[in-house]
């Protein structure tokens, strides 16, 4: 699994930051953003159900928000 | 290319209800469409809901997202920050009736989607723009502008005004069948309304003041004190997220004072304790501050003073706070905390 760090960014930037590390990954791989705006609990989940890939768990603890994404198919 | 192969738009979504609608209007007539968003840094999208506590009662979406999802699209989420910035420092075009450089933005929104949908082998590009409707970017004399600048040329479709505007390549190879398209002009809202009730579309976004900050009045004036205090136009992203939260009170060109509003600001703004130095209160509920520029020992005082104003202490005769600087070291200072008379209204920005 690989981990990508987006405390601090304010959306739609850790979306950004999503969506160009999934361009790089391949099919079935996991993904985990590490967030800090809680705006991502909406938004990473809408950005996958467009796109095709999927969130598997949605961790809040304390300040973060750990979000779980498995990579769908890419174009 | 084979004319019998599904054509591909590639659409530029802001949020708002006008390139909703005008993507479904090509949808409608079986284009393909994927969409594209541009982030520059300034856009008024989520930040204030994320970042202030008494907004975060409303639920919290990004717009564009959401159009995307209700047209059944790809999004494509851009970031353009520092590209964008040049487009802020020297408009071609100049400014609107504040730091807004509205048809430089969007010639450079066209090319920048040009590029996008050359490289992606898609055919054409769709904006929710209407004729007559913005007073810089969207009126007849400056839409043509923007199809010659970004070279996008007659394959740039507006569907909700097609039919006020000259006929573009999808038109006129078929692609898509002008009579379909929309004539809508002005700033009258109503026949976009009804067209969103024809659709199905609720709950559609109409942001009162537009989706970028440059716009805002306030919001300019900060920037330009920004400027003027560097002494060039320059900015990071840093800067200019943070002119979007607290007071900014600047006693002197060297230095100012951004002071917390609410709790939600004050969790912000604690964010940026490694980047600059802070002020917070101790004897006393009060706001976090910090401190953006080079202040010397008599301008800190000052500045904790100002502080100490907006603390519930106001009305003590001192007040104690901790003065943090960035690399961590502290120092507790004792201040009176300035009286109304004292915080002069030129110094608030």
């Amino acid at each position: 699994m690989i981990e990508l760090d987006c405390r601090r960014l304010l959306c739609p930037m850790p979306v950004i930051k999503v969506q160009d590390k999934v361009n790089e990954l391949s099919q079935g791989q996991e993904l985990l953003a590490v967030c800090t705006d809680p705006g991502v609990q909406n938004d990473i989940p809408a950005w996958c159900r467009i796109n095709g890939h999927q969130v598997l768990s949605i961790e809040n603890d304390e300040d973060e928000y750990r979000v779980l994404i498995k990579v769908g198919q890419n174009d | 290319m084979n004319n019998l192969a599904q054509r591909k738009a590639v659409a530029l979504i802001s949020g708002g209800l006008d390139s909703l609608l005008a993507v479904k209007l090509v949808q409608e007539q079986g284009i393909y469409v994927e969409g594209i968003n541009f982030y520059t840094g300034f856009c008024v999208e989520g930040h204030t809901h994320a970042i202030r506590k008494k907004d975060q009662s409303k639920p919290k979406r990004n717009n564009a997202l959401w159009s995307a999802e209700q047209l059944g699209i790809k999004l494509h989420i851009i970031d353009i920050i520092e590209e964008y910035k040049d487009i802020v420092f020297n408009p071609k075009y100049g400014y609107g009736a504040n730091l807004n450089p509205c048809l430089d933005c969007k010639v450079f929104m066209v090319k920048k989607a040009r590029e996008w949908m050359e490289e992606n082998g898609f055919d054409f590009i769709i904006t929710g723009e209407v004729v007559g409707q913005r007073p810089k970017s969207q009126r007849k004399e400056t839409m043509p502008i923007i199809q010659k600048d970004s070279g996008i040329d007659d394959r740039l479709l507006r569907p909700l005004c097609a039919k006020n505007l000259p006929e573009t390549m999808p038109e006129r190879e078929g692609w898509v069948d002008r009579e379909k398209l929309m004539g809508f002009s002005g700033r009258n809202r109503k026949p976009q309304i009804a067209l969103a009730k024809q659709f199905g579309f609720e709950d559609f976004a109409q942001p009162a003041g537009g989706c970028c900050f440059l716009t805002d009045e306030n919001y300019s004036v900060k920037l330009s004190d920004l400027w003027k205090s560097r002494g060039e136009k320059t900015y990071e992203l840093d800067d200019i997220m943070l002119l979007k939260v607290g007071r900014h009170i600047r006693p002197e060109n060297n230095y100012k004072v951004i002071i917390a509003r609410e709790e939600g600001e004050t969790k912000y703004l604690q964010g940026y304790k490694k980047q600059y130095d802070s002020l917070r209160m101790t004897s006393h509920t009060g706001p976090m501050a910090l401190l953006d520029g080079t202040p010397d020992d008599a301008q800190v005082n000052l500045a904790a003073a100002i502080v100490a104003r907006y603390s519930k202490g106001r009305d003590e005769p001192v007040v104690t706070l901790v003065y943090q600087k960035k690399t961590g070291e502290q120092q507790e200072l004792t201040v009176k905390p300035a009286s109304p008379e004292h915080v002069l209204p030129e110094w608030m920005l």
